[in-house]
């Protein structure tokens, strides 16, 4: 397999890759290389830029610039099947399976093999038998694919991936959803797959994992190249202070704490499969952050407390009383607002104006005698767009033509329209560009001295210690420590959330 | 700010997308204008654009503009409504057969009479109190399926077709007759030489424009239309809003049910086939999204009255019925092609 030629160039090369988004660098002059049979591990922090990478060698982007070599040849990847062309396969945590067509279905989906233009199933089943016997997996061929575990479900996607002669694998986060036992079939299989000279790129937040499989590691920061070096050379220590090592940004404004009355209470909040037995409080005027990895139950607690998941058990507090939510709709009337990681998703109505997005959850503000009062309307928007500097050149401009960074304020005006005491907001500042973001961060202390209680999710540390008063950390759906910001590092936070043993 | 704002670029959109707004109303406004100048020009004498036959388009565009106007508030929430000629067909039949028997049920050899018969305005009255009322019910039951039972509004609307068409012909086979002058009056009355289908039109187009958009009912229909999502999590009540839209769909329907019946004298349970799809034509022409979250009255006005136009004229200038089914396929398909390509512009 590997001869002379091979083993001088490596498998994959990707040079000084640039990519950006409006307002955003989300790439600048990334390296990443892959030799046959080496398992190299990516990783950083939410946002360093690991997915867009991926995705441009995966054809699903195209690159600003910068170059990739496919073993030792320039290739132009422009589209998913320039990549499959290359041998170049991603197994992203969202399969592309088919789920009601069996296991050698979707293996040879779109190349069936034919006889006499009819479907030759025995073919594709032995084909198929083959192939799973070698990654080692349960499944048959003829089992529906909807039916399998998610561990099996991987299994058929690796093996749908080397049907096609993948030379270099890509696995993206593929352990989230795994048990121990599947996670350690998955990495058997791995290390076969090394045996046989498929390079690999194993994506994934746990240290431990990476320390267990990959031979290399690249950490990526913020869009740029950090360091790449053989795992045995670096300590887990040495990984965290890579991914998170920047200098503590001075755009991030410092805050008082106005401790006070508590305006936020949660007690033992459980929603089986989500999160378990979670509490917190939040106090009028300050900021509290929820930090965790990805996936550890953050997104999901707050959207509990606002009512838009159903909870099995537990207790909400607000200003010290119950509060029964049941649906958003109770928790606006509680006073708590939510802004959502997902604006585009869920935070707004992309095909309506500025002002009609900054009035929806507070509409009886501007009915006058049980109609719309333009008037009111123009001026509450007003209001706020003058007070956050939402750049738009009118009030009715669609708010699907404005930058991330001017979405996100026509979403905190709509919360500030309704005149929370509770602000619960989720990655605040993703995707959005430096400038914007200070303004954020500003507005955050503005509300903050008026006495509004503020619960952050962040993924970012920097913003996190920088922003908040008080931190809390979680892992796998439990509440895994509380940190005041004078003990707060990043190093703390980090072993939190990943359950690293130095506690 | 460190970095500029691309703001020239937003200016830019923000400029096209005036520019198309006004283009498509504009074109809008103007095709009909263009169909009834030609119309004008080519039908013999000009009759075409006489005010009597002017009276008579508006007349015959009178009913789909009902239901048109309902039809716009549920596909604005991104819904569809194919019940919409089954319940004309119910409550035409039901209404009538109310105002000339009452209402009695037949089990067994028991009849139970609910309502007796009553003479003159009274037993109108009545009549079209029944009929709003099992308009508004058929609506109900589909945003109780839509809504409550998950159905997607495609099948729930589909099947209440069926019940609400079945559910016609169970009542009565054969139409209802005899009809009270008073009730006459409402599809053949004329005021200041209009006919009154006319003003009850004018009447739901007015009522449907105020609630679309000037009332925070209105606003909820294009918020949850647009992102369902979103509209829940700024806590618009997503459910709710959802099954006026569907009642308010019916009871449009059952208005336009019972002043056709009052302008055929009869009470047929066969009225109103197929007129789920020139209410939805008129609403599409109009520029409303089928993906939900975009629409208006007055398009839905506008698109209502070219079809109104062009089923008038073709017929002056004896274009046979089939060849009009052809051409007013190709309108509705160049027109919604054009507004795509604006959106997408």
């Amino acid at each position: 397999m590997s001869t002379v030629t091979e083993a001088a160039a490596p498998l994959l090369a990707m040079r000084g890759i640039d990519k950006s988004f409006p307002g955003v660098r989300a790439l600048e002059a990334v390296d990443l290389t892959v030799h046959a049979g080496e398992v190299v591990a990516l990783v950083g922090e939410n946002g360093a830029g690991k997915s867009t990478l991926i995705k441009i060698l995966a054809g699903a982007q195209p690159m600003d610039g910068g170059e990739i070599l496919v073993g030792g040849q320039p290739a132009r990847i422009a589209a998913p099947a320039d990549a499959m062309e290359l041998g170049i396969r991603v197994i992203y945590q969202e399969f592309n399976l088919v789920p009601q067509l069996t296991v050698m279905e979707n293996i040879y989906l779109g190349r069936e093999p034919t006889r006499a233009g009819m479907v030759d199933f025995h073919a594709m089943e032995e084909g198929c038998s083959g192939l799973l016997e070698r990654i080692g997996a349960d499944a048959r061929p003829r089992d529906v694919v909807g039916r399998l575990s998610v561990a099996q479900q991987q299994l058929v996607e690796i093996a749908k991936a080397l049907s096609q002669d993948a030379r270099i694998l890509v696995l993206d986060e593929p352990s989230a959803t795994l048990t121990d036992r599947e996670l350690d079939r998955l990495f058997a299989l791995i290390r076969d797959l090394r045996q046989q000279g498929v390079g690999m790129v194993y994506i994934s937040h746990r240290l431990e994992e990476i320390f267990e499989i990959a031979d290399t590691v690249t950490v990526l920061r913020d869009g740029h190249h950090v360091i790449t070096a053989p795992t045995s050379e670096l300590s887990r220590d040495d990984i965290i202070r890579h991914m998170v090592g920047r200098e503590l940004q001075d755009h991030i404004p410092s805050t008082v704490a106005h401790a006070a009355d508590e305006a936020l209470r949660v007690e033992g909040l459980t929603r089986s499969g989500a999160f378990e037995s979670v509490s917190l409080t939040v106090r009028e005027g300050e900021i509290v952050a929820l930090a965790g990895l990805v996936g550890s139950g953050r997104t999901e607690v707050a959207r509990a407390i606002f009512g838009a998941d159903p909870v099995d058990s537990g207790r909400i507090l607000v200003g010290g009383e119950e509060a029964q939510i049941a649906s958003p709709r109770d928790a606006i009337s509680r006073g708590i607002g939510l802004a959502t990681e997902d604006r585009k998703g869920q935070g707004l109505v992309l095909g309506m104006g500025v002002a009609a997005n900054i009035t929806l959850a507070d509409l009886r503000a501007i009915t006058r005698g049980g109609f719309l009062s333009r008037g009111a309307e123009v001026g509450a928007a007003d209001r706020y767009v003058d007070q956050l500097q939402i750049r738009t050149p009118s009030l009715t401009q669609l708010v699907r033509l404005l930058s991330g960074g001017n979405q996100q304020k026509v979403v905190l005006a709509k919360w500030l329209f309704t005149d929370c005491r509770v602000l619960i907001l989720d990655e605040p500042t993703r995707g959005i560009d430096v400038g914007a973001k200070t303004e954020i961060y500003h507005l955050m202390n503005e509300l903050c001295d008026r006495g509004k209680a503020i619960l952050m999710i962040s993924s970012e540390l920097p913003e996190v210690l920088g922003v908040a008063h008080r931190i809390y950390v979680m892992r796998e759906g439990h509440m895994e420590g509380e940190l005041d910001r004078e003990d707060a590092t990043q190093e703390r936070i980090m072993h939190l959330a990943t359950g690293g043993a130095a506690e | 700010m460190t970095t500029p704002e691309p703001q020239s670029a937003e200016d830019r959109d923000t400029a096209a997308r005036r520019r198309g707004e006004l283009l498509s109303r504009f074109a809008l406004a103007g095709t009909l204008a263009f169909l009834c100048l030609l119309f004008a020009i080519t039908t013999r004498d000009h009759v075409f654009i006489k005010s009597a036959n002017l009276i008579n388009v508006a007349s015959q565009s009178a009913i789909n503009t009902m239901i048109a106007v309902g039809m716009t508030l549920v596909i604005v929430t991104a819904g569809i409504d194919l019940s919409v000629g089954s319940i004309v067909g119910l409550v035409a039949v039901f209404s009538a057969g109310v105002m000339v028997q009452g209402l009695d049920f037949t089990v067994g050899a028991y009849r139970v009479q609910l309502l007796p018969e009553l003479p003159g305005l009274g037993g109108v009255a009545i009549g079209l109190a029944a009929g709003l009322l099992v308009g508004a019910l058929a609506g109900l039951v589909n945003a109780l399926a839509i809504v409550r039972f998950k159905v997607t509004p495609f099948i729930a609307t589909l099947a209440m077709m069926l019940i609400a068409r079945g559910a016609a012909h169970l009542y009565s086979v054969s139409p209802v007759r005899n009809v009270p002058d008073a009730f006459v009056w409402l599809g053949q009355g004329r005021l200041a030489q209009v006919p009154i289908p006319v003003y009850v039109a004018i009447g739901v187009v007015i009522v449907g424009w105020l609630i679309l958009a000037k009332t925070p009912f209105g606003r909820h229909v294009y918020a949850v239309g647009g992102n369902e999502e979103a509209a829940r999590l700024s806590g618009i009540p997503v459910g709710r809003t959802k099954l006026w839209v569907y009642v308010a769909s019916g009871l449009c329907s059952g208005i336009a049910g019972m002043v056709l019946a009052a302008q055929l004298e009869a009470g047929d349970p066969k009225l109103g086939q197929t007129y789920e799809l020139d209410a939805i034509a008129a609403a599409v022409l109009g520029g409303t999204s089928l993906m939900g979250g975009r629409g208006t009255i007055l398009g839905t006005v506008l698109g209502a009255l070219i079809i109104g136009v062009l089923d008038n004229g073709l017929t002056m200038l004896h274009v046979s019925s089939f060849a009009q089914m052809v051409i007013k396929g190709l309108v509705i398909l160049g027109a919604v092609i054009l507004d795509q390509k604006r959106q997408n512009a």
